[in-house]
């Protein structure tokens, strides 16, 4: 585990969640969730768990923006917070 | 005093996770918008995912695949197994689990907050409790 990388995708990490819980539009959420869901799948490669990072890339990048991306259009883009 | 900021320096990325957990608690809790919370709720899980791998994490050792399982050239295994030389697998194993129950949880929340705003037609907690109440 590189620390200089570790540290630097950590800061990704947590920039992506304060701006997904922060912008003001649900499908810009749903999308810096997906770029959040792929930053931990890196961190989990780096860490060496190749098999969690596979089913994150899959699953949590994946699937889970599809499923917030669908629920978005089925629903309202409007968020007052 | 001087103890402690090695202390706290070391362990830099527990202090990033804990980060973490409390932004996922605070959009859970503090959001208004359904969608938001959902997304509080997801941040907590793989939080505590990262957490939990990052266990079993060891400096200089590789992915727990035996190398040379198979033996050397004449077909016999002639080294023993150093425990040191491979990450703990068992936290992955676990959280490979949890990360397929963090997406069925996933669905699940959206498809309740689907049929909230075909209900309601919004998606904000305090409209819906105004109409609840109105009605």
């Amino acid at each position: 585990m590189i620390w200089q990388l570790d540290l630097a995708i950590l800061t990704l990490v947590v920039v992506c969640a304060i701006a997904a819980i922060s912008v003001k539009d649900l499908l810009g959420s749903a999308i810096l969730f997906g770029a959040y869901s792929f930053m931990m799948c890196l961190l989990w490669a780096i860490m060496g768990a190749v098999d969690v990072a596979f089913t994150e890339a899959s699953v949590g990048a994946g699937v889970s923006t599809v499923f917030f991306v669908a629920a978005v259009f089925r629903s309202t883009r409007r968020t007052k917070d | 005093m001087s103890d402690l900021i090695p202390f706290i320096v070391a362990k830099y990325n527990y202090w990033i996770y804990i980060t973490l957990m409390m932004i996922g608690l605070y959009a859970m809790i503090a959001k208004n918008n359904l969608v938001k919370k959902i997304v509080g709720m997801n941040i907590f899980q793989t939080a505590i995912i990262l957490f939990y791998v990052s266990i079993g994490a060891k400096k200089g050792a590789t992915i727990p695949i035996i190398e040379h399982a198979h033996g050397d050239a004449h077909g016999a295994v002639s080294h023993t197994i150093e425990i040191a030389h491979y990450i703990n697998p068992l936290p992955h194993v676990l959280m490979l689990t949890a990360i397929v129950v963090s997406v069925a949880t996933l669905g699940v929340a959206l498809a309740l907050a689907i049929k909230v705003y075909n209900r309601h037609k919004t998606l904000e907690e305090d409209e819906i409790i105004d109409q609840i109440k109105g009605i």
